[in-house]
């Protein structure tokens, strides 16, 4: 049975006669894979368009309708080098792309009004100076509200929605203290127009929207880009099923076209994407990426198998009882919403900051305004002082301090491989002293790996390895890959559930089970002294040898884990795993605190008695069992290698292999927090000396919009600075 | 002065093409790949061909 590819899920029309799919691309990087990509594709006679978007690195083909089967694009790419996968635009990430989009025609709106109002001001404040009569101010005033006031409207919406939003639920934002000071000074401009005043504020109002809509922007394509990643891996990872599409046709589908009640093949060394129940075959199935537990369980007819479980030795055909969008584990999803409930009573340092910020500059204003009044002056003078302390106060330094730093920091983790899932994983990152760890998975390698390689005959390996390229089974995969065998021996016989053999001479070799290969006490031997690992036989005649194979630690684990304790951090590893195995792991990386066998409630319950004990903590892992624990953390990460639910539950999640963008992740964040405190440091004092000359009510809208620009681009340079960490190899 | 009555509004209208222009760009999606665009500046080979719609 020869399954075909079904790509028409993914295939949409677009316009007449043409039909257009996404495919997410693997290793574009460059301009070279750009154009390479693109002639290649368009080497096709129907395609009527293929371009590559290489911040999102996509591919967008049209054609014409009915002459390209879409399979064909992936063979083409494959053949150019470049692993593809058909791609399909999550609801999240369509918005994100929508707002980036609204939130820059804003920032357009706003930058034309800035620049054509300070063509107008600048006379104005020449002119004060000199000899300008007080007609010719008055119609470049009535000019600047006529471009400012239509472009505060649109351009505000993004902070006047959200400040209405908030002071509806009753909470106050950094919006709020914007948008009341752009409005109070945009009437109280229109006000002094009318009266023929020597000053107005509309230059200083707009130009404090633009500010404030950079920092927002980079905000959010910071956001998108990460979802755009999220977006490709979740396609890279390839969730396709094989699914029967009649008796003996099957069909390899997307796990999104497969509903309950169908049917589903699963071979060996295949991982199952959906949740179901086996109605024929036997097997055994490794469980690791949903318990952690890492002895495998036999699956015969009527076994539960979930999503994210390998199948080991035997074909196994599997009824769909919920696809992507069902239940997982009740119990999981269950503890889940819990912890997620809880973990969004976090306030983040920039609404701490305006928590503190809008009730005070608004009480110096009301203050303001009493006190020239108590002084003498007159009601008019008193309120134009107070809307002069709130323009000179309005956040815009403030507003830049915070996501300026985020995205700087976001870039310079998205290069040591760190992709960030929350806006605010940084701050809750870098304030973190605990870090407990998973085992399977995390700090070991979902591969497995050959542990006695050293003592085996290096031309017995290769020929052990070239046989076990016939076989499916994980076991013989690891053999082969530590082996580096590429070619596969002539007539190889598989016996199903014990092993490979085949002849080579005189000799007969056999690979599998330690039965099959009539090697059991050398077996028994080498479990005793490997209690965790699956011991595999191979026979070259009369010799025997047994290899061990089992998930090996991180490359850099060891590494990491110094590095981690240098910072002064707290270590634990709480596995789902067997004692002897956790005992192993804690043992080798030197870790004093672990506990094997645990629940996901018990992970939970521990978590829950670290934080009452006063401690931050940051929870790594990646299996299905982890999820809720991720959540309850106070900042999560996982492997890109994790169970889907995990991943979504991550507020971080890093790449390839090694540990170590785990400390690099935590030195930039916390490098990062402290430019952020020292952004709002910046902008505070920024008040201290620009308030005192509101107050006493000699600002001009000159000083306004020197002040303001001012200390936006400062804090806006400092903020570069999170790009850099110090001594990072330490 | 009276040459404000013609400089003013040309000013502006300048202006506003610029914004036009602005927006017209966006919506046709060319700020959607700003580092693909970035590369495709400076790429040393004949662009892809497009092929007439038919």
């Amino acid at each position: 049975m020869q399954a075909t590819r079904d790509f028409s899920h993914y295939v949409r029309d677009a316009g007449p006669g043409l039909q257009h799919i996404d495919l997410a691309v693997e290793g574009v990087s460059c301009a070279g894979c750009m154009s390479k990509i693109e002639r290649g594709l368009s080497a096709f006679p129907d395609v009527t368009l293929a371009r590559v978007n290489l911040t999102d690195r996509r591919v967008a083909l049209e054609w014409k309708q009915g002459t390209l089967d879409p399979t064909r694009f992936i063979d083409r790419l494959a053949e150019l080098g470049y692993k593809a996968y058909p791609f399909e635009t999550a609801g999240a990430e369509a918005a994100e792309v929508e707002q980036s989009r609204f939130l820059l025609r804003c920032l357009g709106v706003a930058a034309f009004a800035t620049m054509n109002v300070m063509m107008l001001s600048i006379p104005v404040w020449s002119g004060n100076g000199s000899d300008m009569v007080s007609e010719q101010r008055d119609f470049f005033h009535w000019l600047s509200a006529l471009i400012a006031l239509p472009a505060a409207a649109y351009a505000g919406q993004p902070f006047f929605r959200s400040a209405f939003r908030a002071v509806r639920t009753g909470n106050v934002n950094m919006d709020v203290p914007i948008s009341i000071g752009v409005i109070l000074a945009l009437a109280m401009s229109v006000v002094e127009t009318i009266n023929h005043a020597e000053h107005t504020y509309f230059d200083a109002a707009i130009m404090l929207l633009t500010f404030l809509l950079v920092g927002r922007y980079l905000d959010q394509s910071m956001r998108r880009r990460t979802r755009a990643v999220a977006g490709n891996l979740a396609a890279l990872k390839a969730e396709t099923a094989t699914k029967f599409v009649g008796a003996d046709e099957i069909s390899q589908v997307p796990v999104a076209a497969i509903f309950p009640g169908d049917i589903v093949l699963l071979r060996p060394g295949e991982r199952c994407a959906v949740d179901g129940t086996v109605i024929e075959g036997r097997s055994e199935i490794d469980q690791s990426l949903i318990t952690g537990e890492t002895l495998y369980v036999t699956a015969e007819q009527g076994t539960a198998v979930y999503a994210g479980s390998l199948n080991i030795s035997g074909t196994l055909r599997v009824r769909v009882s919920a696809a992507s969008e069902g239940t997982l584990l009740a119990e999981i999803t269950r503890l889940l919403d819990n912890a997620l409930q809880a973990r969004s009573r976090y306030v983040r340092l920039a609404d701490r900051a305006s928590r503190l910020y809008a009730p005070v500059v608004h009480a110096t204003a009301l203050l303001t305004v009493l006190g020239w009044v108590l002084m003498g002056a007159s009601w008019h003078d008193a309120i134009v002082t107070g809307v002069a302390v709130l323009i000179i106060t309005c956040p815009c330094a403030l507003g830049l301090a915070i996501p300026t730093v985020q995205t700087v920091a976001s870039g310079a983790m998205f290069k040591a491989g760190v992709l960030l899932n929350s806006g605010d994983a940084i701050e809750r990152l870098a304030e973190v002293d605990c870090v407990i760890f998973d085992k399977t998975g995390t700090l070991t390698l979902p591969d497995l790996e050959v542990v006695n390689a050293a003592g085996i005959p290096e031309d017995v390996f290769r020929l052990a390895g070239q046989l076990a390229l016939a076989s499916h089974h994980p076991v013989a995969a690891a053999v082969a890959e530590a082996a580096g065998a590429k070619s596969p021996l002539a007539g190889v016989v598989e016996v199903p559930g014990q092993g490979v053999r085949a002849t080579l001479g005189e000799a007969e070799l056999r690979l599998g089970r330690p039965s099959f290969c009539d090697a059991e006490p050398l077996a028994a031997e080498r479990a005793k002294l490997d209690p965790e690992a699956s011991i595999v036989a191979f026979s070259l005649g009369k010799a025997k040898y047994v290899f061990a194979v089992r998930q090996g630690l991180r490359p850099d684990a060891k590494a990491m884990v110094s590095a981690l304790q240098k910072r002064n951090l707290r270590l634990e590893i709480l596995s789902g795993d067997r004692e002897p195995a956790v005992r192993a792991a804690a043992l080798a990386l030197g870790i004093s605190e672990w506990r094997a066998g645990v629940t996901p409630a018990d992970k939970i319950a521990r978590i829950e008695d670290l934080k009452r004990a006063g401690h931050k903590v940051l929870m790594v892992g990646d299996g299905l069992n982890d999820a809720p624990s991720l959540a309850a953390a106070h900042v999560s990460m996982s492997p890109i290698s994790a169970a889907h639910l995990s991943q979504a539950t991550a507020d971080l999640v890093f790449l390839g292999k090694p540990l170590a963008p785990v400390v690099a992740a935590i030195d930039y964040s916390r490098k990062a927090l402290s430019l952020m405190r020292q952004n709002l440091w910046l902008a505070v004092g920024y008040n201290f000396l620009a308030v005192p000359i509101a107050i006493s009510g000699i600002v001009t809208p000159l000083i306004a919009a020197a002040a303001m620009s001012g200390s936006s681009i400062l804090v806006m340079l400092n903020a570069l600075r999170a790009r850099r960490v110090a001594n990072r190899r330490a | 002065m009276e040459v404000m009555v013609i400089l003013v509004p040309l000013a502006l209208g300048l202006g506003l093409v610029g914004l036009l222009g602005f927006l017209w760009s966006l919506k046709s999606g060319q700020y959607d790949d700003l580092e693909g665009a970035a590369w495709r500046a400076i790429a040393d080979d004949e662009p892809v061909q497009e092929k007439p719609a038919e």
